[in-house]
């Protein structure tokens, strides 16, 4: 036996595992990824025969689209650890539940991120969006990103444990998502310079956002595998 | 010698239904107890029990000198259980599984191969995704995973399962040896013919109690 394993460890462990998983089923690619896309294209026939509302509301729209793929995301995500037995079995490693959180929400983050990468260039394509203020949007992406992973990783694993997952996740996730959307579109609407203030309080509100999930989620996880 | 396991009026409900409704129950180190009785008793919530997965409502469990209730965590990293459950990701490849939960268990890499190989399952499979194998070679698969971390106790139930007959033995020889160097071992199992050679003990439960304890596996509580 070698030296019980720290909370980091854990974490990074189960982030590789979880992004081995993708690597060999390719939900997200497979599945996510031309869910999005076809929701983009959507909101494109939607609004397309007034060019302007289009172009005015194309970050409200991304980031609804974000959130939609997320909640798919993430039932896939504890929809596997639900399966086979699996959440028992993570319990009877030992592992520390806080780590075993900030390996999903690494993951997650990861994989939106990714999704979030091909969507930009599917908005200035489809919405013909000029991208501005770069480092600005780079930072609401991540800070709004783990915001979304940090909460919704709680919430998965609450609703994991439950026959209705599939339909409850989104009711319970969407409304405690409504502030990072709102930020994040706020704070892109600022960085695309389609209103004239500056957009880092947006950044810092995300970033305090994906703080205060994290926290609670690291500690919110233990009592949540315990009861699963 | 003092009890490994050591439940005294264990009560355990799932839902509202008592599976275990009084159990009074020691196992001594380097035992093999044999669990019978019908579909329902009560063997999987005991299992579960033992494991620390599954909390008394009302009773005492001491397992592995831990107290249960105030100290689950302590006992589960130091049990193994084979249940229904495949404990596997089904998407994941063999050796890939096995990477995970020996690492999570804070067991080496090489623990999970050796275990793959003590339970025969060939290098052909390594690479293979859990779910494109057969029944009986995912159970080797989960037992691999469970040996690798070495556990003191281990809880079985029925894993005979799926197995064909090389795999059966193969299970009969593992419980022997972990008996042999000092673990002890709980299995269920319906198959009495098989499991009264191998257990030094048998106990018999039936609805949530335990209504026989003898010290060699019997005819008692078979399958109705």
């Amino acid at each position: 036996m070698t030296k019980p394993r720290g909370m980091f460890d854990d974490a990074l462990l189960m982030a590789r595992k979880d992004l081995q998983l993708e690597r060999r089923a390719k939900i997200g690619l497979g599945q996510v990824l031309p869910f999005a896309i076809l929701v983009l294209l959507l909101f494109a026939f939607a609004l397309d025969p007034d060019r302007g509302v289009l172009k005015q509301a194309t970050p409200g729209l991304f980031w609804v689209t974000v959130l939609f793929s997320a909640v798919l995301t993430l039932q896939r995500s504890f929809g596997l650890e639900s399966e086979d037995g699996i959440l028992e079995a993570l319990r009877l490693t030992g592992m520390s539940p806080a780590g075993i959180y900030l390996g999903k929400v690494t993951a997650l983050t990861l994989e939106l991120l990714l999704l979030e990468a091909v969507l930009a260039v599917g908005v200035a394509v489809l919405y013909d969006t000029h991208f501005i203020g770069i480092p600005l949007l780079l930072v609401i992406a991540f800070t709004a990103t783990l915001g979304i992973a940090g909460a919704g990783a709680v919430y998965g694993a609450l609703a994991a444990r439950l026959r209705s997952r599939e339909t409850l996740l989104p009711l319970l996730l969407l409304p405690l998502l409504a502030p990072v959307l709102i930020a994040a579109t706020r704070g892109c609407e600022v960085s695309l310079q389609r209103e004239a203030m500056s957009g880092w309080p947006w950044a810092a509100l995300l970033g305090i956002f994906a703080l205060v999930y994290l926290t609670l989620g690291s500690f919110l996880f233990r009592p949540l595998l315990e009861d699963a | 010698m003092s009890a490994l396991v050591h439940l005294r009026s264990a009560v355990a409900l799932i839902g509202r239904f008592p599976a275990l409704a009084g159990v009074d129950l020691d196992v001594y180190p380097g035992e093999i107890l044999l669990l019978q009785g019908p579909n329902g008793a009560g063997k999987t919530t005991l299992l579960g029990v033992c494991a620390g997965l599954i909390g008394l409502t009302s009773g005492q469990a001491v397992v592995l000198g831990e107290d249960l209730t105030a100290n689950p965590r302590a006992v589960r990293r130091r049990v193994g259980l084979l249940g229904h459950d495949s404990f596997l990701y089904q998407d994941l490849s063999v050796v890939e599984n096995l990477d995970f939960w020996s690492r999570a268990a804070a067991a080496t890499v090489q623990d999970g191969r050796a275990a793959l190989e003590r339970l025969g399952v060939s290098s052909r499979l390594f690479d293979l995704p859990v779910y494109s194998l057969s029944a009986g070679q995912r159970r080797r698969v989960s037992f691999a995973a469970m040996i690798c971390r070495r556990p003191e106790l281990w809880l079985l139930d029925e894993p005979h399962a799926g197995l064909d007959s090389s795999g059966r033995d193969l299970v009969d020889g593992l419980m022997a040896e972990a008996s042999a160097s000092g673990a002890t071992v709980l299995f269920a199992s319906h198959e009495l013919d098989r499991a009264e050679h191998i257990a030094h003990r048998s106990v018999t439960i039936s609805g949530g109690v335990i209504i026989a304890d003898s010290p060699r596996a019997t005819e008692l509580g078979s399958e109705p």
